[in-house]
């Protein structure tokens, strides 16, 4: 009766464990790091400077352009323009590019390693049991947490930033693909099957099609997820909107703060609208 | 696979369909007649279906006949591969030589689902994201026809089911009776001479239904496909179908012609299902006759009577054609009861029938001569038999 006390007493050392872990990686792997570190930095830090180099009225219409192209909707069109003109004269314009380059690379991104292993886990029961704890994890695990460890190992900038937001992001669209490939309805598959369809024109010609609306559906959600990652992004160093917003909080600063959440609130808007892509269309 | 010269489109071979982990359990209790109840029981496997044979002909409409999870589509499904047979053989004709499905390699299997055997589904399974000329060549696109070839193809098959004015709209901008016409279109343009058919019309309306089963038969002159049709509406079976088979509890009990089927039922549960068919459906002036050798001679010459009565008398040459008839002791014509109408005024007159002629006809034809016997006449004109009124009142209570 008395193991009982003494088990309890004794720590288990999970934290000396976990930073032994990354002692390990930095030591050894350093200049792994290192160099996607500057390589992520230079890529994103120059598509900035790219799009900063064109006139924001120019960037607007085009972007509104491409409003209208993807929705066919001149209100929507419209509506971004004015939501655009709206951070301009905030002086918001060059957080918003900023932040707009990181979501959607970070949405790319997700979605570039989402869509292959949602459908890799809907074909593979065994592997979806293992990715199910590790999405979880990946979910439920408070962000200030991992912060430390891609801290240390890709140190301050936008890169910590994108990584993060991945990792926060990135289980939307695995869920939604797994989601949607296995919802597929049955005879769909069979009709494939009976025309003599390969495994591969199964996923291309039924299954993918078929799971596009939820696929879609992720991909909305992926960069709503990476747009609310945007201030812990700034505290780890990544340029944007964050930025005047982590200041505002540092200063008290009321009006500062105003400004960027609602330049925040206009961008998640503007990218909601334009991302619902293939959506409630046909079916 | 084998050289033996190819008889038959589709056969099935003792085919046993297991659905479950315990297979080898449930085989050896199948070997032993278990019933499909004790086989969930002991095992908790799904005994799909038996000891299925069955061989097809080439060109003809064999019918899976039986109540709801009696194996008809587990059998069907069997052909192209969607239900893998746990024991047993389904040889697929394929060209000059029979492939068994069973047991080739993916890329023959993947052959014979492109080129040699199509499906047709119960709930349509259309897809779609794609227009309906897109289904149809969903199947064409599949085996790599080129764009071209497959737009032709396409043309032609949505012409030959009504449809060409919606190739561009999608599935569910049309009617369910047209969506299960682009169903059929897109098993035909892949020009296989064998089509699976589960239950393709049970999801409309009776209307559309009886409609859709015309045209199939009025297609099937044309295309002579080789078709496996499961139903579970036996007046569909009997009207579409060559051949019959019943199914119970994942064993054929039966398989014959629609009439045999109505004639002699070969037990309780095939009994039960035709109890409700009215008899005139299915037969015809060759299964109630009576052979022109057990007619009772009437005298030299080659008379007979065709009837019990003796009111009616035949003279037969050698020949075997009608060369004098009589009526109750007057000459009489001899008429074909197709044209009931245009009677001979006149000299008293018997009606003759094909032996495929409906019994309804013939019916008709005796009533209108106050019950005098009807003649059978092949299509030679050759005299075969006779029926006078007994014969039809056992035919139609199904005692023989
Ligand atoms: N994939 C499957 N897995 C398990 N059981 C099945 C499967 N397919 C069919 N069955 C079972 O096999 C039996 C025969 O089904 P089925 O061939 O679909 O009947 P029918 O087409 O005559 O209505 C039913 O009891 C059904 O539940
Ligand atoms: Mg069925």
């Amino acid at each position: 009766m008395n193991w009982l006390p003494e088990i309890l007493s004794e720590k288990i050392p999970v934290g000396r464990w976990g930073k032994l872990f990354f002692d390990f990686l930095t030591a050894n792997f350093a200049w792994f790091f290192d160099s996607i570190a500057s390589a992520l930095s230079s890529v994103l830090g120059g598509a900035s400077a790219y799009l900063l180099m064109v006139p924001p009225l120019v960037l607007v219409i085009l972007i509104a352009a491409l409003a209208w192209f993807l929705q066919r909707s001149w209100k929507l069109a419209l509506g971004v323009a004015l939501g655009l003109l709206f951070i301009i004269n905030q002086g918001l314009w060059k957080e918003t590019i900023e932040t707009v380059v990181l979501v959607v690379s970070a949405a790319a991104a997700s979605m570039a390693i989402g869509v292959p292993v949602g459908i890799w886990a809907a074909h593979n029961p065994r592997v979806y049991h293992l990715l199910q704890p590790v999405l979880d994890l990946m979910q439920t695990m408070p962000t200030f947490v991992y912060l430390i460890p891609v801290l240390i190992l890709f140190g301050l900038g936008v890169a910590p930033g994108l990584i993060v937001t991945v990792i926060f992001a990135a289980p939307a669209p695995i869920r939604l693909t797994y989601l949607g490939i296995t919802s597929v309805p049955k005879p769909m598959l069979e009709a494939g099957e009976a025309f003599g369809a390969t495994r591969r024109q199964l996923l291309w010609k039924v299954e993918l099609p078929a799971a596009l609306p939820t696929i879609m559906a992720g991909l909305t959600q992926c960069i709503m997820l990476s747009l609310s990652m945007v201030v812990i992004a700034a505290l780890i160093g990544a340029n944007g909107l964050g930025k005047p917003v982590v200041r505002a909080l540092n200063s008290v600063n009321i009006p500062l703060g105003l400004e960027a959440g609602l330049a925040i609130v206009v961008l998640a808007i503007i990218l909601d609208r334009m991302s619902r892509i293939g959506g409630g269309v046909r079916r | 696979m084998t050289s033996a010269p190819v008889t038959h489109a589709v056969e099935f071979k003792d085919v046993d369909i297991v659905f479950g982990e315990e297979q080898r359990r449930a085989l050896a209790m199948i070997d032993q007649g278990a019933s499909r109840e004790q086989i969930l029981r002991e095992t908790g496997a799904v005994l799909g279906c038996a000891g299925a044979s069955l061989a097809i002909a080439e060109g003809e409409i064999s019918v899976l006949m039986g109540l709801s999870g009696s194996g008809k589509s587990t059998l069907l499904r069997a052909v192209n591969l969607l239900n893998v047979p746990s024991r047993g053989t389904v040889m697929v004709k394929d060209g000059d030589r029979a492939v068994d499905v069973t047991a080739c390699d993916k890329a023959t299997l993947r052959r014979i689902r492109q080129e040699r055997v199509a499906m047709v589904f119960q709930q349509f399974a259309l897809l779609p994201w794609r227009t309906v000329a897109e289904n149809v060549g969903f199947g064409l696109e599949l085996a790599g026809v080129s764009a071209s070839e497959r737009k032709e193809r396409v043309a032609r098959q949505l012409q030959l089911v009504g449809l060409d004015q919606w190739a561009g709209k999608y599935a569910h901008e049309l009617s369910g009776g047209m969506q299960q016409r682009v169903g059929l279109a897109r098993a035909f343009a892949t020009e296989a001479p064998i089509l699976l058919m589960d239950e393709p019309f049970s999801a409309l309306d009776p209307l559309i239904r009886t409609k859709l089963q015309d045209e199939l038969l009025q297609l099937q002159k044309t295309l002579r496909k080789t078709i496996i049709f499961v139903s579970h509406d036996l007046e569909e079976a009997l009207k579409i179908g060559n051949r019959i088979s019943i199914m119970e509890g994942g064993r054929i009990v039966q398989t014959g012609a629609p009439e045999e089927i109505v004639l002699k039922p070969a037990n309780d549960y095939v009994r039960e299902f035709i109890s409700n068919v009215n008899p005139m459906s299915v037969l015809t002036a060759w299964n109630v006759m009576r052979d022109r050798r057990d007619l009772e001679p009437a005298g030299e010459d080659g008379w007979l009577w065709l009837d019990r009565r003796n009111t009616t008398r035949f003279k037969v040459g050698p020949d075997g054609l009608v060369v004098a008839a009589e009526r109750e002791g007057r000459p009489a014509a001899w008429v074909s009861c197709d044209d009931l109408d245009a009677l001979p005024a006149d000299a008293p007159f018997v009606f003759w029938a094909s032996p495929g002629t409906p019994l309804k006809t013939v019916m008709l034809a005796m009533h209108r001569s106050q019950t005098a016997p009807v003649a059978l006449l092949d299509d030679t004109s050759r005299f075969v038999g006779a029926i006078g009124i007994r014969d039809v009142l056992q035919g139609v209570l199904r005692r023989s």
